[in-house]
């Protein structure tokens, strides 16, 4: 459906085209949403380089990165960079149904989101990354707050990952303890890294902690289709999430559904542009680990890859 | 906020006379439900699912019909749009926004010298100083665009607030019903935390700096309406009979002579306004005010603790500086220049700025330094900050982990499940007896009225939890912030440094303790009580000092000739008499607490505040806006208990 109702606007781009000789794009600013972590900031202004080089105008907005689809089905964001399957792929899902939004393209990168430990970890609990072996070492994961269970120290409730769900289904002996921003996740991690005490949170990829902290994903029995909703399948026959998170969703870019007409040529970019694991990284990396700002990491980043970007552009 | 003291020494007589009993009785009746639990039916211990009224549904259908069936969207959207005009316009001149009028961005060193040239003519070169080195700070920070980000919206949202709270206050004090219906929208509105007004102002207005410039509006103008109506009470009648004699018609009345009259008051309201935009500042950036919050938050997610703090001292040195340039502007009184003096010597001042502005602009156009600077130029002190605070959290972590672990095992969790264990029937009760023996059956009502909702609304347990942590902080707040407001009233001189402080700490970003306080404490209980209490201490620290130090000296004197001793004078004489200003600060310190527990959301919690933070994400107007009530009527209701006590013991002492 989306990729019929994709083809039509095509169709109709074209035929704009084609009636007007060249379709100008509008001088209005594309606006580009940013986030809070500094990959999607760096990608943004990437992108908004390409876009101002090609004579249009850009405009930056901090914006909620659930609340955005939202503002992006009415128009007043024209794209996103970075729609995560696990993070915001339900709203995009709302928001593609409400219409209004554009699934424009598919990165080559992969995400995964799930438990994650630091390397100092695996000393304390050798089995890792086994999940089983996780369970077995719980309590060196203990906290006062969870007494003799382990603690999971999870990422905000609104990011909707069934971590208890998935807890119970397997019956293991951790208690979820959600912090509140991302923040507090890595103010954990750095308080711990001091001591080298063993935690286990939760973490993503691709993100600037891989290369401030060097650690692994635990391996949860592997995710199947349906096995948020079907209990049969999973190790246990009587529940749901008996299984880890996707290993390798997908990272989209959405667009405001009058794009294509308001912005003919930008779009067009934009349907070519596509970014991989690595060059995300060094995204996160140039303003993590380097210090950049985003906007010079942009224009650092842009340089050093030039053969990347150039053929997005021609 | 209080009524006639007329009703309250009838209230005061009747809660002496035949007052105990009854509230001793609720007080009875609800042990009794407490212990007596396993008895009762379970409709009375947790509210029944029958019972639960789907408030935010409600709320829902009703912005559902206003956003499109009486077309409020189209209003809201047209109003944004001329914000947005405005912010366009602003953003041009200060940051050279690509918009019309196209001839910005002002040299940095331009608006240094207006700054420096601005204090020294409302207060010296003390001002003057401040003022000026502020904005150089900024500029050798590197932080100028980013600061010129976020200024370019409260430049916007400023005047329209100060115009909207002149026009709200002026209608208030002009008309009764009026009156009525704001004052309980104000108290309401300025104890709803930040981010429940934020949900309808996406859905209203959407993104983007305009969305943070109607957010800023909406959160300053209460204090703007308040401060207007104060003063226009003020004008003394004499002054507007002479106003009707020469003649004037009633808008030249008001015009001419009561607002001018009000002047000081009204421009209290004005510096009252601005501190509450550079409150916003960060909060904002969540629904896209650009500038320093937004570089701050992302700051922190990459947990750069230096360039964080490099931008909260920022943010601190710009309200003080504002704070300081306002305040010296309400205290001026107009000045009536002498007859014959001629027109260079009367704008002195204006031509000096005109000369300085020039030369700064000359010097701009040939060092470039001084008309943009780059971020590359910019000097740092994030390297020794963060050493400094790896030091800190090195040298305490080791008593840090033994105190979560006492106070997580042998206080908070026994605490927060006590409040848990009891039936909602008990609170009620509780509550109740507590009005009752404050200010008889009519506060009772009244506190029972603000309770009995957040029963009904579904959400009691987690305002338990959000009750919970906000007693566990005020008390710690009150163990530490009242020694130390005892000793900082000994001498004016460990006053003003006590008060320095607490300045700093208030209007320093919350965001950022939120780090250090994850590192010591991990995402705990503790760690947000910790976070908390910073903030609930000031207020305490603050009264109890403005309580102690307007004592009158005689009644010291004589005490202390009666042959008291010191540790007498403060226990007997000096402490009681401060007392219902202490209780003031206690007010205070609940109201606090209670804001920043919705913040302490971004540490880990699971109170309103967690809630609260999924409503904002979801964009949940409903959901968002009974949580918001939620927390605004326990501190309301907090407000009328400690008020009243203190107008008791106000009363006791007149007697």
């Amino acid at each position: 459906m989306q990729r019929h109702a994709k083809l039509l606007i095509g169709a109709a781009a074209v035929a704009l085209t084609a009636a007007q000789g060249h379709a100008q794009d509008s001088s209005d600013p594309i606006i580009i949403p940013t986030h809070n972590w500094s990959s999607q900031i760096v990608m943004s202004h990437v992108v908004g380089n390409i876009f101002e080089d090609m004579g249009m105008s850009v405009e930056f907005i901090s914006a909620d990165s659930q609340a955005v689809y939202e503002a992006i089905r009415l128009g007043d964001v024209t794209l996103g960079l970075e729609v995560w399957e696990g993070a915001f792929g339900a709203s995009f899902s709302a928001a593609l149904e409400k219409g209004g939004i554009l699934d424009v393209a598919t990165h080559d990168a992969i995400t995964r989101e799930d438990w994650w430990y630091p390397m100092w970890t695996k000393e304390a609990c050798p089995g890792l990354p086994d999940w089983e072996a996780l369970n077995a070492c719980a309590e060196i994961f203990a906290t006062p707050e969870t007494g003799d269970r382990g603690r999971f120290l999870g990422g905000p409730v609104d990011w909707l990952k069934n971590d208890q769900q998935r807890v119970d289904a397997l019956g293991m002996n951790f208690t979820v303890v959600n912090a509140g921003s991302a923040a507090a996740l890595w103010a954990e991690l750095a308080a711990a890294e001091r001591d080298s005490t063993p935690i286990v949170l939760f973490n993503w990829t691709p993100n600037f902690a891989e290369a401030v902290w060097p650690g692994e994903f635990v391996e949860f029995p592997a995710w199947e289709e349906g096995c948020d909703k079907d209990p049969a399948l999973g190790p246990n026959p009587d529940a749901t999430y008996d299984c880890g998170n996707p290993a390798d969703g997908y990272l989209k870019i959405a667009a405001w559904d009058g794009m294509p007409e308001k912005w003919p040529t930008a779009f067009a970019v934009l349907e070519r542009i596509n970014f991989s694991n690595p060059q995300i990284a060094e995204m996160a990396k140039l303003v993590d680990i380097d210090g950049l700002d985003p906007e010079d990491a942009a224009l650092a980043w842009l340089e050093a890859n030039e053969d990347t970007w150039r053929p997005w552009v021609e | 906020m209080t009524d006639s003291a007329a009703t309250d020494t009838a209230v005061v007589r009747s809660t002496t006379e035949k007052g105990p009993r009854v509230w001793q009785g609720l007080l009875i009746a609800a042990v009794l439900l407490a212990v007596g639990q396993a008895l009762l039916p379970p409709g009375l211990i947790r509210p029944p699912d029958w019972a639960i009224l789907p408030f935010a549904d409600w709320i829902n259908a009703a912005f559902y019909y206003a956003q499109n069936e009486l077309g409020l969207m189209q209003v809201t959207r047209a109003f944004a749009g001329g914000v947005e005009w405005s912010l366009d316009v602003t953003g041009n001149l200060l940051y050279g926004r690509n918009r019309w009028p196209r001839i910005g961005p002002i040299p940095w060193s331009t608006v240094a010298v207006t700054a420096g040239m601005l204090g020294y003519a409302l207060g010296g070169w003390r001002l003057a100083a401040l003022a000026g080195g502020t904005f150089v700070w900024i500029a050798v920070m590197g932080q100028w665009r980013w600061s010129m980000e976020t200024f370019s919206v409260i430049v916007v949202a400023a005047p329209v607030s100060v115009f909207i709270g002149l026009c709200m206050g002026t209608l208030a004090w002009r008309s009764k019903t009026a009156e009525r219906i704001i004052n309980p929208i104000l108290n309401i509105a300025q104890s709803l935390p930040h981010f429940a007004y934020m949900i309808p102002v996406v859905v209203f207005i959407g993104l983007g700096p305009k969305a943070g410039a109607v957010v800023t509006i909406i959160f300053s103008v209460p204090p703007m309406i308040r401060m207007t109506l104060l003063g226009l009470r003020k004008v003394p009648e004499e002054v507007v009979e002479a106003g009707k004699m020469s003649g004037a018609t009633r808008w030249q009345l008001l015009t001419r002579v009561r607002l001018p009259t009000a002047r000081t008051e009204i421009l209290i309201g004005v510096n009252q306004v601005i501190m509450q935009c550079l409150a916003m500042v960060v909060l904002a950036s969540f629904i896209g005010m650009p500038g320093l919050g937004q570089r701050l938050l992302q700051l922190l997610q990459a947990l750069r603790i230096g360039p964080s703090v490099e931008i909260g001292i920022t943010i601190v040195l710009l309200a003080v500086t504002l704070d300081r340039l306002s305040r010296a502007w309400a205290m001026r009184q107009p000045a009536h220049p002498e007859p014959g003096e001629s027109w260079a010597s009367r704008n002195r001042l204006w031509l000096i700025w005109a000369g300085l502005v020039a030369a700064a602009f000359g010097l701009a156009q040939l060092v470039p330094y001084f008309h943009e600077d780059e971020r590359s130029q910019a000097l740092s002190i994030a390297p020794p900050i963060d050493a400094g605070v790896n030091w800190f959290i090195g040298f305490v972590s080791p008593v840090t982990d033994w105190i979560r672990r006492v106070l997580v095992v042998w206080v908070l969790i026994p605490f927060r499940d006590a409040i848990l264990w009891l039936p909602y029937t008990t609170v009620l009760a509780a509550v109740a007896a507590l009005g009752w023996a404050v200010g008889g059956w009519r506060s009772a009502l009244v506190c029972v009225g603000f309770i009995l909702p957040i029963a009904l609304s579904g959400w009691w347990d987690r305002a338990m939890i959000t009750v919970y942590t906000v007693l566990a902080a005020v008390t710690l707040a009150g163990i530490i912030g009242f020694p130390l407001g005892i000793w900082g009233a000994g001498t004016g001189r460990r006053a003003a440094v006590v008060r320095l402080v607490c300045e700093t700490m208030q209007t320093f970003p919350r965001f950022i303790y939120m780090i250090p306080v994850v590192m010591l404490f991990g995402v705990s209980d503790v760690a947000v009580l910790a976070a908390v209490m910073v903030f609930a201490t000031v207020p305490i620290v603050r009264y109890t000092i403005e309580g102690l130090d307007s004592v009158p000296p005689e009644t010291v004197e004589a005490a202390e000739m009666s042959g008291a001793t010191r540790r007498q004078v403060l226990g007997n004489v000096r402490l009681p008499l401060a007392m219902p200003t202490i209780l003031v600060g206690f007010n205070q310190s609940i109201m606090f607490a209670l804001f920043m527990v919705i913040i302490a959301a971004f540490i880990g919690t699971q109170d309103l505040g967690q809630e609260m933070q999924r409503a904002l994400s979801a964009t949940d107007v409903g959901k968002g806006l009974v949580l918001g009530l939620a927390v605004a009527f326990l501190g309301l209701m907090a407000d009328h208990l400690l008020m009243r006590w203190a107008e008791r013991l106000r009363q006791a002492q007149r007697l």
